[in-house]
């Protein structure tokens, strides 16, 4: 079952869009973000070089989570915060498996943010998606850990006072091999990202800025609408000068404590602009650029932070397991039994 | 054995005896006990062991709490508990004497390593004045032996350093209590050479001082008799000496191996499970996948994530990683898939007594979980019971795709007793079939797969597994539709689900072994109904009630959740019922609710098995009440 042959595009069988939409009518509030979302996740993947039934999609619980039974694969919707708890057991039985994981911020950094850590630091072959919409959704609008200090919501009524998490630097922090951001409002930006999650071989960690239409109108606005996001988003790109702008007239530059600061390129030179490198092996560099927004009313960035190959773990314990057949053979049930000292009665 | 010449010492013959072997946590005293077991066991003699430890890794040294002993009953017959009271004591500090003293029998041998009978060990211990000159070993036969000093002096000429000999003077006691009770002395020295293989000089002091042990008992002109029990009659077959939780893994993988699906443990740690996850993650070989999780929900989620991709699921864990396995579990409940929790039960609440045993998890396992969440329930009762309660476990849940809690606890986990073992060719074939092809035909003649389709006589749903082309199919939590497995939040569905979820475990009441009933099944007075590991303490306090005439029956219940189907009318055939339990009367509860039955609890939570003695004065106690 593990000893899927290599497949080529020309394997398979060509399909659309409406083959990988599964009969279930999706019941998102008119307007979410999550249909754009879905649209891309869709449209996508009839390019990639995957088969329908050895693609799986697991979620937890949350708006985002109704997200499996949209796809026309396998998935499994399961409960909450425990999608990647769920998917490591999937991915490690069954690495054959294209294994997607979606969720929200509640979903992910709240209830679940132990399994998104751990999952992140073991590298299991997981593609993550998380819905970012800084509220809670499905409880009908209560502060998520991403929400900003002062959020007035039914369950904060004189404001939040929690600092909220910053997705990339939690993710950058648990060791994440491959960290990117992107948003609702740019189906091909989206398609991008996941394309690029989804030929990373390791765990592959997605935030999507995602809007709550209901319950957080317009908390991206400030940097993904259409006029805002030339001087409001930031491109990263790998191998260019971090530069952005209405006329890209704004650079990155890393001062001299190592944090990322924008500045006038024509006050320090196109030289000293920082040049993105996706696949510096320390992460500092990404996680300075994590830190050059704090929260979506500032300049951000998007784009692929970090994608650093390191062993998956799927495939390190597949491979302890071929070494452990190698060297005992393979498991034999009456040898086992007389392993240990015998003696007989006659 | 040794140059010095023998003294002649008549050796007396015994059918049993119980030795205890206590001392400080760090010195080595479940080693002592289990190489003792060994020896005996391959000598042949039936035996069952009772080891206890603090909860501390190291607690203070000297004190009573820093106590760890390792209990073992040898005999020439067959016996099912580590005895009640110990014939013998090898006690290697003040604290080991004072913690265990009241559990020897009167008259019985109290060994000590005289060199530790020191003030400042005395005054840890609690000791007011030397309890081996005070008189508080009027009662008992006493040996002072200065085992410290004697291991020291043998290991001088190796070149070990005096402290690094005193590490030694278990394997003295070893070879001490070994020529008393005429142990072959070969297994332990082969023993200590293959595990040492690569510490000379500490093989060579563990040798020396068991050598220099078995010598001062020839030599010492201490003791009288040497002591011999006879290898028990046992039945036919190749035996080895197991103690619960290796049965259990062992069990494990050859359910895997039965069910040609692979087995993948998600685990955390905790006591006193934990020897499950290190012995399987060394089977990878059988193709044994372990994950040890982040947290004791990640395990379970992880054990149904591989159930979902076509693997045997396994989660094993105690009672506080069962809480919060809960709604885990009843995901699993709802997705319908193979799943085992096993629980190795320990003195609760919280974190109560972790290196203790208690049978106190069966309501948790019954009613533990949100909603109405039934799942089957298999309890094992012996330590090499443990390896068919875990294929009969896997059976149920691969068979019936659905959770199944297989209890077990720490005297099983831990306790060990010879193990005639089993020929693989007569292990149940546990065979499973995926589904592979659409199962139903819409209205517009279309061909898909339902996932809720059920099979018409076990009521399983299809397990269908990602990889395979046609069936592409989502499943979850919320409520859904038989059949075709779509979202339903209907009331009238509902219902129909809660129903079926129920209908379809009792039905596997027709799919399990009728109760295990022993002793005067046609006419007893009394009727003892246990299940878990007080099997071995109720069998042989009822044979000892027998013996003097009194009618006594007993139902060991190795299933839990369905109850077997000849339950009831059991427990309607005796005027008496009487209910031991590691717990406040949990089963006797539930008997009592579904067969209005007058079922009398016994209870014990002391953290440790029942004797077979207390049990024998219950059963007289409810005869004669």
């Amino acid at each position: 079952m593990t000893d899927t042959p290599t497949i080529t595009k020309s394997d398979l069988p060509v399909t659309t869009k409406a083959d990988w939409t599964s009969d279930q009518e999706v019941r998102w509030c008119p307007g979410c973000g999550d249909y754009s979302i879905l649209t891309a996740v869709q449209l996508l993947m009839p390019e990639l070089e995957v088969r329908r039934e050895d693609t799986v999609f697991i979620s937890g619980i949350g708006c985002a989570a109704r997200f499996p039974y949209y796809m026309n694969t396998y998935g499994l919707h399961g409960i909450h915060g425990r999608a990647p708890a769920l998917a490591t057991g999937l991915a490690m039985a069954r690495p054959d498996l294209h294994v997607w994981v979606v969720g929200g911020d509640g979903d992910m950094l709240s209830i679940g943010g132990n399994h998104l850590l751990h999952s992140l630091r073991r590298n299991v072959n997981l593609n993550i998606l998380l819905f970012n919409n800084q509220i809670y959704g499905l409880t009908k609008g209560q502060y998520s850990p991403t929400s900003e200090l002062g959020k007035v919501t039914k369950s904060t009524p004189a404001g939040s006072i929690d600092e909220p998490f910053n997705p990339i630097s939690v993710a950058l922090g648990a060791e994440a091999s491959f960290v990117a951001r992107t948003h609702d409002m740019d189906r091909q930006h989206m398609m991008e990202m996941f394309r690029r999650a989804h030929d990373f071989p390791g765990a592959a960690f997605v935030e999507v800025f995602q809007n709550c239409n209901v319950f957080n109108d317009g908390a991206f606005n400030a940097v993904t609408k259409r006029d805002r996001r030339a001087s409001m988003l930031i491109q990263l790109e790998h191998g260019k000068p971090i530069r952005f702008g209405d006329d890209n007239e704004k650079g990155v530059i890393l001062n001299r404590y190592g944090s990322a600061e924008i500045v006038e390129v024509a006050d320090v030179g196109e030289d000293a602009v920082l040049v993105h490198d996706e696949n510096r092996q320390d992460p500092s560099l990404a996680f300075a650029l994590s830190r050059l927004a704090a929260g979506p009313f500032e300049p951000t960035p998007v784009g692929v932070f970090r994608a650093v190959e390191r062993p998956e773990y799927a495939t390190e314990a597949s491979e302890q397991l071929a070494m452990a057949q190698e060297v005992w053979g393979p498991g034999d049930m009456h040898k086992l039994l007389h392993s240990r000292a015998t003696w007989e009665v006659a | 054995m040794t140059d010095t010449l023998a003294r002649p010492v008549e050796t007396r013959e015994l059918n049993r005896v119980v030795v205890r072997f206590a001392g400080d946590s760090g010195d080595g005293m479940q080693l002592t006990g289990d190489r003792f077991t060994s020896a005996s066991a391959l000598f042949g003699n039936d035996l069952a062991t009772l080891p206890e430890f603090p909860a501390e890794i190291r607690a203070p040294q000297g004190t009573v709490a820093g106590v760890s002993s390792f209990q073992v009953q040898v005999s020439d017959h067959d016996v099912t508990t580590p005895g009640d009271a110990p014939n013998v004591l090898v006690a290697m500090n003040p604290a080991a004497l004072r913690k265990e003293l009241s559990q020897l029998e009167v008259g019985g041998t109290v060994i000590v390593n005289h060199d530790t009978f020191v003030e400042r060990n005395l005054t840890k211990a609690g000791y007011e004045s030397d309890p081996l000159e005070d008189g508080t070993l009027d009662n008992y036969t006493l040996f002072k032996v200065p085992m410290t000093t004697i291991t020291k002096e043998v290991c001088k000429d190796l070149g070990v350093k005096p402290r690094d000999a005193e590490r030694s003077k278990n394997f003295f006691a070893l070879g001490l209590v070994s020529w008393l009770y005429n142990r072959p002395a070969e297994p332990t020295l082969n023993w200590i050479d293959a595990k040492f293989n690569r510490q000379e000089l500490v093989a060579g002091a563990n040798t020396a001082a068991f050598k220099a042990g078995f010598a001062f008992g020839e030599t010492a002109e201490l003791f009288d008799f040497t002591y011999e029990v006879r290898p028990a009659s046992l039945e036919p077959g190749t035996y080895t000496n197991i103690n619960g939780n290796t049965a259990l893994s062992w069990g494990l993988v050859a359910a895997s191996q039965q069910a040609k699906v692979p087995l993948f443990l998600g685990s955390y740690p905790i006591t006193p499970a934990s020897d499950i996850l290190h012995e399987l993650s060394q089977r990878k070989n059988f193709g044994v996948r372990t994950l040890q999780a982040e947290d004791e929900i990640a395990a379970v989620c992880a054990a149904l994530g591989a159930s979902f991709g076509g693997n045997l699921g396994v989660t094993t864990t105690s009672g506080p990683g069962v809480a919060l396995k809960g709604e885990s579990i009843s995901l699993a409940v709802s997705l319908e898939l193979p799943l085992l929790v096993i629980n190795i039960q320990r003195g609760g609440p919280s974190t109560g007594l972790p290196t203790k045993t208690e049978g106190a998890d069966l309501m948790q396992a019954m009613y533990g979980r949100h909603g109405e969440s039934p799942v089957p329930i298999v309890a094992a009762y012996s330590p090499a019971q443990c390896f068919f309660a875990a294929i009969e476990a896997a059976r149920i849940a691969l068979k019936y795709r659905t959770p199944v809690i297989l209890l077990s606890d720490g005297y099983l986990a831990n306790g060990s007793e010879p193990w005639r073992l089993p020929d693989v060719a007569t292990l149940p074939d546990l065979t499973v079939e995926f589904a592979s092809q659409p199962n139903h035909t819409n209205e517009d003649g279309k061909e898909v797969f339902w996932p809720y389709l059920r099979h018409p006589e076990t009521m399983a749903r299809p397990w269908a597994i990602p990889g395979t082309p046609g069936l592409t199919h989502r499943i979850g939590g919320i409520e859904k539709e038989d059949g075709s497995g779509n979202i339903n939040y209907e009331p009238a569905n509902h219902s129909y689900m809660v129903n079926l979820r129920h209908d379809r475990i009792a039905h596997i009441v027709n799919d399990i072994p009728p109760t295990m009933l022993e002793g005067d099944v046609e006419n007893a007075d009394l009727l003892i109904v246990g299940w878990g590991s007080t099997w071995g303490a109720i069998t042989s306090a009822m044979i000892r009630a027998r013996q003097e005439g009194r009618k006594v029956a007993h139902a060991h219940l190795t299933h839990l959740n369905p109850l077997h189907k000849d339950l009831g009318d059991i427990l309607r055939r005796y005027p008496k019922v009487l209910v031991p339990e590691m717990n406040l009367g949990q089963l006797s509860r539930i008997l009592r609710a579904e067969f209005l039955v007058d079922a009398k609890s016994v209870s014990k939570v002391e953290g440790s098995p029942f004797t077979s003695g207390e049990l024998y004065r219950h059963i007289i106690g409810a005869l004669d009440d």
